[in-house]
């Protein structure tokens, strides 16, 4: 849907110093991009609990992270996500990679579309499901608003094949 | 099942704690965790640099203290975890190395038990294991990739080598034997996170997002 330049641009736009990820194969398509990108530095994690454990030290530090993971690591992370976003109070922005919304020709009755939105509200992540590649500019838009309010935001990107 | 240290010998944790207390350089940060933060909370008041990570999300005092030592390059970040907690996220280890920040520190407490939660044994404990072989965190981290790799398991020993571990290039892991404290309960939060967060990064001279 995006070009990995494009989403180097834009989080570059937003003032992101880190990318802490685990790749899917929509989303592991930018991490040359991110990487190439000065200013960008991508760190790889073995799990996604890690990840927002990694963003939340770089939170607490003065760095400004991504976590980039796909919905499947949404549901690995839940315990970690929970520490850092709402006990520790720190509102970091994520994009999450929906598996099998846009095609489920790979895995039918893929489960990741019954409960991605609902643990996505369950952890109160304020999503903005982004299903075309025109909504750059509301992805921007979301990641800003819920920064100036200190809200946790969420661009949960629709992908194709698993 | 609750049984204490599966340790033979360890040192007592609030002594190994306490060295650390007493080398910690006064730009360190110090991240601490279950049973290290109680001690380290015991031993008197906190410094503005210190994290104690209560509450916390079990397993990841290390990736905070990744992220903390990636941010502040300049500083060095002591993290203090248990075992049971290092086991719940081992892949760290690898994480740690593959970013490999010269200025983080872990000092892991092997005491083979989830001491606060009752002492239960880790699946690392001998006791607990069906072979009752141990479970060598050192290699585990030299397999890993870390750069430097201490051990100790008595107190005099820490005390010799405290200043060489924290001196050296990291990734550093020291891992501690230590006691199982009989009857010891959890960290209690030192207060309010909302209050807590912003005065550390202010301590840091960071601005929240
Ligand atoms: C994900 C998760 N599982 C289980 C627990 C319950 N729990 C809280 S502390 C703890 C033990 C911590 O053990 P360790 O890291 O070895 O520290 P120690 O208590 O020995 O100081 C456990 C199992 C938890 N908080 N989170």
């Amino acid at each position: 849907m995006f070009s990995g330049k494009q989403i180097a641009e834009l989080f570059l736009d937003l003032g992101i110093t880190h990318v802490v990820t685990i790749p899917d194969s929509t989303i592991g398509a930018w991490g040359d991009a991110i990487e190439a990108t000065p200013g960008l530095r991508l760190v790889r994690v073995c799990r996604e609990g890690e990840a927002w454990g990694v963003a939340g030290g770089l939170s607490l530090g003065g760095a400004s992270p991504m976590v980039l993971i796909q919905c499947t690591g949404l549901f690995e992370s839940g315990d970690a996500l929970r520490n850092v976003v709402h006990d520790w109070k720190l509102p970091i922005p994520a994009l999450i990679g929906y598996r099998s919304y846009l095609n489920q020709s790979t895995l039918p009755g893929d489960t990741c579309l019954v409960f991605t939105e609902p643990v996505l509200d369950a952890w109160k992540l304020d999503f903005k499901l982004i299903t075309d590649p025109g909504q750059l500019g509301e992805m921007r838009e979301h990641f800003l608003d819920c920064r100036a309010t200190r809200r946790p935001g969420v661009a949960l990107i629709a992908e194709g094949k698993a | 099942m609750t049984f204490r240290a599966n340790a033979p010998q360890g040192m007592p944790i609030r002594d190994a704690v306490g060295l650390i207390r007493e080398r910690r350089g006064p730009d360190d940060v110090v991240v601490s965790s279950m049973g290290s933060a109680r001690e380290w909370m015991a031993l008197g008041p906190l410094h503005a640099l210190d994290l104690v990570l209560v509450p916390s999300a079990m397993g990841h005092v290390t990736s905070m203290g990744l992220g903390l030592a990636l941010a502040q390059p300049a500083r060095r970040v002591i993290v203090l975890s248990g075992d049971g907690s290092l086991l719940m996220n081992l892949g760290t280890l690898v994480t740690i190395s593959a970013q490999a920040p010269t200025n983080l520190v872990v000092v892991v407490f092997v005491n083979g038990s989830y001491e606060v939660t009752g002492a239960q044994a880790t699946p690392g404990a001998p006791a607990a294991r069906a072979n009752g072989d141990a479970v060598d965190y050192v290699a585990m981290a030299r397999a890993c990739g870390l750069r430097s790799v201490f051990r100790w398991s008595a107190i005099d020993e820490w005390r010799l080598g405290i200043d060489e571990a924290l001196r050296a290039t990291g990734p550093t892991l020291v891992v501690l034997d230590v006691e199982t404290v009989p009857g010891a309960v959890g960290p209690r939060s030192p207060g309010p996170t909302s209050e807590r967060g912003p005065r550390f990064m202010a301590a840091l001279g960071v601005t929240p997002l």
